[in-house]
């Protein structure tokens, strides 16, 4: 029998990718009111809780901890989270916390990492490849770099065995195999696997389950380090990329190819 | 004059065009520097030379690419000290995204990803939200930390050569403790095609090809272009992960985008809606990507890649 597992997944509340986005305010924030756990934070979930179960699950003392920062709404994707198969929510949130870049994120969900671990330390982070909002996939690398922790970023396939973490990680031009000892900062691509959907077991289970809501007090962070105020960029310009309009559309008659390119040669593109 | 260090991990034999144009923007900005990882070839110290950089870094260790992303972040980290940089450039890839993270955390600097230019004041402009802003931003403390998108700029030389030689850089011991190790490499094949994010035209299929990518192979070495994909055709297997482009793939802005048997919803539109001409070919007139294509044709790629190829070769004689 293995040794039982802390995971701990972080998981981010952002706008549906399948609606029209907006940035707004004066630090050109995110538009947050129409939002979902984001898409690529349940391959890490799935990950953690096959990880999970492969030890016996929560009977066998595994705990999925999954940890979301963001204003009062993001506590949905937690819920959601606990609907999927989480066994505890903490929401960190905080007025302090909004306009927080990548750094200023780092740093405290750092600091909450650290809370959350107090009695036993975390084996692992889990998050997903990239936030669908961002997109800057910096947090995973900044959080291990605070942390002090290595990283397995980008994993294509994740196995644990006897506290030795292997991973595949594709790149461009090489695929490498990677290997770690825990604890360590794990982010997981959209290959690893097929995240499953809340049940109506799981969703009645999750109103069982607790959600610990933290501020930055509970986790010792000075509101001055976080925000727009503890950012190390600023966004000083937004503006909307004028929408690209339909061209010309024709249906094939037979020449199509040939007056493909036409259009190209007219375009300079030959 | 600030002092502009770029990074460029392994070289190869001859700079990648991505590697030129950091170099390009680096003069812009100020005095040029590089520090690198790995093997220097005499073509790409040449063309360091000849991009007119001031000084050279290279690091005590031979083996940081031994490992995850951690120790090369430390070496870079003592070559901004050593160089008194206070902006750092490095390519936008995966890696070197999380090679800026780590090191912004070391150096307290603010990093910028997926940057496409940069005012000589240091502003840099990228888009957001699947291509649907663009922005500008600023690193606000000392030292700003920049990932820049390939065919952000026209590579240029200096006017004047440099002679720039190589200084050693301690790797600090620790520099590996934390970090995982790559305990093997598997090269991939190469395609004899540009990198799907450098090209400047890329040809794509989705699921209306069928597992047949043979029509867009033949297209794409017409134009001298690169082979993508939407996530349909690589999660059918059709094609590898590394050519799919979208939200959860590659971005990809270039000059002309081909996209073939694709529907375009807004997973793939993601990765592709900068592009500069968009040329759609579909059998479904309803497709979304015709809302956003220069030139559409409603018809069978199978009639129409191979007729268009056909022609293009005739024209290029």
């Amino acid at each position: 029998m293995e040794e039982s597992l802390k995971i701990i997944v972080l998981v981010k509340h952002v706008p549906d990718a399948q609606f029209d986005r907006h940035l707004a305010g004066e630090a050109n924030t995110v538009d947050r009111s129409e939002s979902i756990l984001s898409e690529l934070d349940e391959y890490a979930l799935e990950a953690a809780l096959q990880l999970s179960e492969a030890r016996g699950g929560e009977a066998a003392g595994n705990k999925v901890i999954a940890l979301s920062m963001g204003p009062a709404g993001a506590v949905n994707a937690v819920k959601k989270s606990l609907q999927i198969g989480a066994s505890e929510g903490v929401h960190l949130s905080d007025e302090a916390l909004a306009g927080s870049d990548a750094a200023a994120t780092s740093l405290a969900l750092a600091a909450a990492i650290r809370h959350l671990g107090a009695d036993a330390p975390a084996d692992l982070i889990l998050t997903g490849m990239a936030s669908t909002d961002g997109e800057t996939s910096l947090v995973p690398a900044q959080l291990a770099e605070r942390l002090g922790l290595p990283q397995v970023t980008f994993a294509a396939s994740l196995e644990l065995d006897a506290g030795k973490l292997t991973a595949r990680r594709d790149g461009d031009t090489h695929a490498d195999t990677i290997e770690t000892e825990l604890p360590a900062v794990v982010s997981v691509t959209d290959q690893i696997n097929d995240p499953r959907y809340p049940n109506f077991k799981g969703i009645m289970a999750a109103k069982k389950k607790t959600i610990t809501t933290l501020s930055l007090a509970d986790i010792g962070v000075d509101p001055a380090q976080v925000g727009k105020a503890g950012s190390w960029t600023a966004v000083e310009t937004a503006e909307v990329r004028p929408p690209r309009t339909a061209g010309t559309i024709i249906t094939d008659e037979g020449d199509a190819g040939i007056q493909l390119v036409e259009f190209l040669a007219a375009q300079k593109l030959l | 004059m600030a002092k502009v260090l770029v990074f460029i991990d392994n070289p190869g034999q001859a700079l990648k065009k991505s590697s030129l144009e950091l170099l390009t923007i680096a003069r812009s900005l100020g005095e040029p520097a590089v520090a690198f990882n790995g093997e220097l070839h005499d073509d790409a110290a040449a063309a360091l030379a000849a991009y007119g950089v001031q000084a050279l870094y290279r690091p005590s260790a031979a083996d940081l690419d031994d490992y995850l992303v951690g120790p090369k972040a430390s070496y870079l980290a003592a070559a901004v000290q050593t160089s008194g940089a206070t902006v750092v450039l490095t390519e936008n890839s995966a890696e070197g995204k999380e090679i800026a993270a780590r090191l912004s955390i070391k150096l307290g600097a603010g990093v910028i990803t997926d940057v496409v230019a940069v005012d000589p004041d240091g502003t840099a402009h990228k888009s957001v939200l699947a291509g649907s802003y663009t922005t500008t931003a600023r690193a606000t403390t000392p030292v700003a930390v920049l990932t820049v998108k390939p065919n952000s700029i026209t590579p240029e030389p200096a006017v004047t050569g440099t002679a720039p030689e190589a200084v050693t850089i301690e790797v600090p011991e620790t520099a590996t403790a934390a970090s995982a190790r790559v305990t093997a490499r598997s090269e991939k094949p190469e395609s004899g095609r540009p990198d799907l994010t450098e090209a400047r035209i890329v040809v794509a299929g989705g699921r209306g090809v069928d597992g047949d990518f043979g029509p867009l192979e033949a297209l794409a070495d017409a134009l001298g272009a690169a082979i993508g994909a939407s996530r349909a055709a690589t999660d059918a297997g059709w094609i590898g992960h590394d050519a799919q482009i979208g939200q959860t793939g590659k971005t990809v802005s270039p000059q002309l985008y081909i996209s073939a048997g694709i529907s375009g919803a807004i997973q793939q539109k993601a990765g592709m809606q900068t592009a500069k001409v968009i040329v759609a070919v579909n059998k479904d007139a309803e497709s979304p990507v015709f809302e956003i294509a220069d030139f559409g044709v409603v018809g069978d790629l199978f009639q129409v890649l191979p007729q268009a190829t056909a022609e293009i070769k005739k024209r290029k004689g």
